[in-house]
């Protein structure tokens, strides 16, 4: 097959095969709606010519239907050497599912009976709570690389999440509360994980929001509460550290190897390792390991995040990056997940010593444009700090910062820390990933709230 | 009889008694090409293809139950794997008497021709021949243009078939094309960033140069852009951030949150939601609109449905079940995500009654304010339920009714409620851009900047 693709000649070519079972089920407006079911099964051929890189997939996992995937892939390959040319591949080393409980080994009833638990707890936890939605999934990925550079490896990639989104309703109109779980690991996450206190935090989210005052406008000292959500850094830096936008020059970073980038305070690390992690993986989708890598250390960067083809370029060795969303796509550089160390103040002495501010408890998604370091993170739970106390529930609303500049301006960091799961888009593609940090605090960010 | 429509009248002529059966069938047909620095980063070339099968088991007077399942192929034993586990999955479901396939209704389908036999005669070499005169042209535009990102051409054939016990038969196919470029400007140290759009259904339609100069307009414009200071003040969007912000008003006109509710429009049907100028309608039948369709998710015709008429909230968009639950019927607006996703109701084709000015004529207008040529972070930061609204914006000054200097770095905020109170002009500039709605200038009041 990787002798077919480099018929017309290329440099490398490269099988993905996938087989991907899905599960889910969602409780709404108080009935189990829907249960649903699915498989994709298929193989994705990457032939690089040069700096091109022809792409082909197949659902048709026969020797033909792969030949003639081999075949498209190849026809970027106009004018390459040609020839025959076999491949002897490395012994495999088989790879376990991670999951001690699979998923598909539990009952449909037992995997609702989690939503409902959820549901009744939701709409106990207050009597504004007026809407419940409970989600569960879960998904088997079974994942075979192997290369023209001898490379064959596998990974079984089990996941797990279940999500509880509410509305609460009150004299100034509805609200909405969201807490989720989500781990790479099979159904034993329930033996920990307390559905009850999932349901409870997303209720009390809806619920405080009720009373909760329009956010501030302008710059504000802000205190991200630990496990907030991490998103800032994802965004802040995350994005503009993946290599593919610094070989194009599309980033603030470009250059600043070595250079002070942040606070001090800041070591920032991405790591696919982390066993159980939402961006957890033993093979990346390019068949490199997962690997542990320092980004930012003690405020200096000391390195990108790199992909098979990016790290070609500069002669160097992948980081573990390279990741896609199914065969369907190319991979890319993609984050795994991405955290920032603990530092060792208290968290409760961050906010005492800040005399005004927002407090953020939890945190949205976000955006960023790497090339101008502009970057929007939304609030989900946030309140005012007033006097070095919290006090006020404040409306949802985006914050807008500049990644450098804000990464300069922490100046505060705890010693506790959490991870949350989220899903990363860029180019189309959306990837599992994880993010994490300690109660920190920024001196100034712009929040954008409706209030003068 | 095309295959697909074949299949899916084979599958459901295999439904059990005592259950209805629906089957939706897919094939695409993809190409996406990157060109990058005069050559072609990338090139690929894809089918792929995969059913969605809902059974509904009669409950009788109790109700009915329905279960989902999806695979990414049309072989016949996966498809029959499909089947037994949307029928297995069915058993667990709620049973509701609201759940129900669609009927045929007798509204017939709009006469539209959404297919460019054109596209799949142009031969590979043409499309590549695009991508990279598209990435030339911005390249060589302008001193100033430092980068360009990524410059794309795609494009897409899709079919998809529809039947069930119910009666419903449904065929369509559409071509889409589309150009997309990102460019990067740069003088001294400031960076700014721009893209430009094309969209069509066959190559003819697309225009290279528009996109080009759309891209190169507006990472160059950007130059020199700061902080603005904070303020209340006039906002108007540009054609594009509008299609956006549309699309997110959509999802509070959808029967389905409206039922559970989860819309800030409930019961405020016959309501002066809007200022008098606002009529608003969706109308998938506009052989114009990019989201242009003879049939719905379900199979039933699409039709012009009117949201708001002067302002006043005229109704919602339901698919079966929603209406059912409503006490209405389908307005024939079932959506879904493709093969792996399930109906609910949603917009197609979401468009402004246009006003008599042009962008200019409109800034003219206004006078004084802000002009915003995109935004930032509207997942995290716009809440349907609740109508909060805070996004990053960047754009233009407007003063003396012309753009001045641009600004970056800031947040606008108001609650969609009173933006919609709140409009003071809409455009007569309607642009079909791809997405769910129109691209049209819009004057909003009173909005809350957030900046130095």
């Amino acid at each position: 097959m990787l002798g077919a693709a480099l018929a017309k000649g290329g440099d490398m070519a490269e099988v993905f095969a996938e087989d991907r079972q899905t599960s889910g089920a969602v409780l709404d407006d108080r009935r189990i709606e829907e249960l649903s079911s699915g498989r994709e099964r298929g193989a994705g051929i990457r032939v690089v010519v040069g700096e091109t890189t022809g792409f082909a997939h197949t659902a048709d996992l026969s020797e033909s239907g792969l030949l003639a995937a081999a075949e498209a892939a190849s026809a970027v390959a106009r004018e390459g050497g040609g020839g025959v040319r076999t491949v002897a591949l490395d012994a495999r080393r088989p790879v376990d599912a991670r999951a001690r409980i699979l998923p598909s080994s539990v009952a449909k009833a037992t995997k609702l009976e989690l939503l409902s638990r959820a549901d009744d707890t939701a709409r106990s936890t207050g009597d504004a709570i007026s809407q419940v939605q409970a989600g569960y999934g879960d998904s088997r990925r079974r994942i075979l690389i192997a290369n023209s550079e001898g490379l064959l490896a596998e990974d079984d990639q089990v996941r797990t999440r279940l999500s509880v989104v509410c509305v609460a309703s009150g004299d100034a109109g509805m609200q909405t509360g969201h807490e989720s779980v989500a781990r790479t690991e099979g159904y034993e996450i329930f033996e920990r994980v307390d559905v009850d206190e999932v349901a409870r935090v997303a209720a009390n989210r809806a619920l405080s929001k009720l009373l909760a005052r329009p956010a501030p406008s302008g710059e504000v000292p802000v205190v991200l509460a630990g496990g907030s959500g991490g998103i800032l850094f994802h965004e802040a830096c995350g994005h503009g550290l993946e290599a593919d936008h610094i070989v194009k020059d599309a980033s603030v970073y470009v250059g600043q190897v070595g250079e002070q980038v942040a606070s001090p305070l800041v070591t920032l690390v991405d790591d696919g390792t982390v066993t159980g992690e939402w961006g957890n993986f033993t093979v990346d989708d390019e068949g490199r390991p997962a690997a542990r890598n320092v980004l930012i250390d003690k405020g200096v960067l000391t390195d990108y995040m790199w992909d098979w083809l990016r790290s070609r370029k500069e002669g160097r060795a992948s980081s573990g990056n390279g990741r896609r969303q199914s065969y369907q796509h190319l991979p890319m550089v993609r984050m795994t997940n991405t955290f920032l160390l603990a530092g060792e103040e208290d968290p409760d002495e961050i906010v005492a010593q800040t005399p005004n501010g927002v407090y953020v408890a939890k945190l949205g998604g976000g955006q960023v444009n790497t090339a101008t370091g502009d970057f929007v993170f939304g609030t989900m739970e946030a309140y005012l700090i007033e006097n070095g106390r919290i006090t006020e529930p404040l409306r949802d609303a985006n914050l807008i910062g500049n990644g450098p500049e804000v990464l300069r301006r922490i100046d505060a960091l705890a010693h506790d820390f959490d991870m949350t799961p989220g899903t990363c888009g860029k180019d189309g593609q959306s990837v599992p990933v994880g993010c994490g940090q300690p109660t920190l605090r920024i001196t100034g960010v712009t929040i954008g709230g409706t209030a003068a | 009889m095309s295959d697909l429509a074949a299949l899916a009248e084979a599958v459901v002529g295999g439904a059990h008694s005592g259950e209805q059966l629906e089957v939706y069938v897919a094939r695409g047909h993809d190409t996406e090409i990157r060109a990058y620095d005069g050559q072609i980063e990338s090139l690929s070339s894809a089918t792929s293809s995969g059913v969605g099968v809902r059974v509904l088991l009669d409950g009788g007077e109790e109700g009915n139950r329905l279960g989902f399942a999806w695979a990414g192929s049309l072989e016949d034993d996966v498809v029959a794997v499909a089947v037994a586990e949307a029928r297995d999955n069915a058993a667990y479901a709620t049973p509701d008497p609201s759940v129900a396939l669609a009927a045929p209704d007798g509204v017939s389908a709009a006469e539209l021709d959404l297919w460019d036999p054109t596209l799949e005669k142009t031969p590979t070499d043409s499309k590549v021949d695009i991508a990279l005169a598209l990435e030339r042209q911005v390249r060589g535009a302008d001193p100033r243009i430092r980068q360009v990102s990524s410059a794309d051409y795609g494009d897409q054939r899709i079919e998809v078939a529809l039947a069930s016990t119910t009666g419903i038969r449904s065929f369509t196919r559409r071509t889409s094309v589309f150009l997309s470029v990102s460019a990067i400007a740069g003088e001294g140290s400031d960076t700014q960033t721009g893209s430009g759009f094309s969209v069509g259904r066959g190559p003819s339609d697309l225009d290279p140069e528009r996109a080009a100069l759309d891209a190169v307009e507006r990472s160059t414009r950007m130059l020199g852009a700061e902080k603005a200071a904070s303020g209340r003040c006039t906002v108007v969007f540009d054609p594009r951030v509008v299609s956006t912000l549309l699309s997110v008003i959509s999802g509070a006109l959808s029967g389905e949150a409206v039922v559970k509710g989860r819309s800030f429009f409930a019961g405020r049907v016959g309501e002066q939601v809007a200022t008098p100028t606002v009529t608003m309608v969706d109308d998938p039948t506009d052989p114009d609109a990019f989201g242009a369709a003879r049939y719905d998710a379900e199979g039933l015709a699409c039709r012009k449905n009117a949201l708001v008429q002067g302002g006043v909230l005229a109704g919602f968009l339901y698919d079966t079940v929603s209406g059912r639950r409503a006490g209405r019927v389908s307005t024939g607006s079932a959506v879904r995500g493709g093969f792996a996703g399930t109906p609910g109701p949603g917009c197609r084709a979401l468009v402004l009654e246009p006003g008599s000015l042009d962008q200019a004529g409109l800034l003219a207008a206004v006078g004084e304010g802000l002009f915003v040529q995109s935004v930032t972070g509207v997942h995290s930061g716009v809440n349907p339920v609740s109508g909060d609204f805070s996004v990053g914006a960047e754009g233009l000054m407007i003063r003396g009714g012309t753009l001045a200097e641009p600004v970056r770095e800031v947040t606008v905020a108001s609650t969609l409620q009173r933006m919609l109170q709140s409009i003071l002009h809409i455009g007569s500039d309607i642009e079909w851009l791809p997405g769910i709605a129109a691209g049209q200038t819009l004057a909003v009041g009173d909005m809350q900047l957030s900046g130095s």
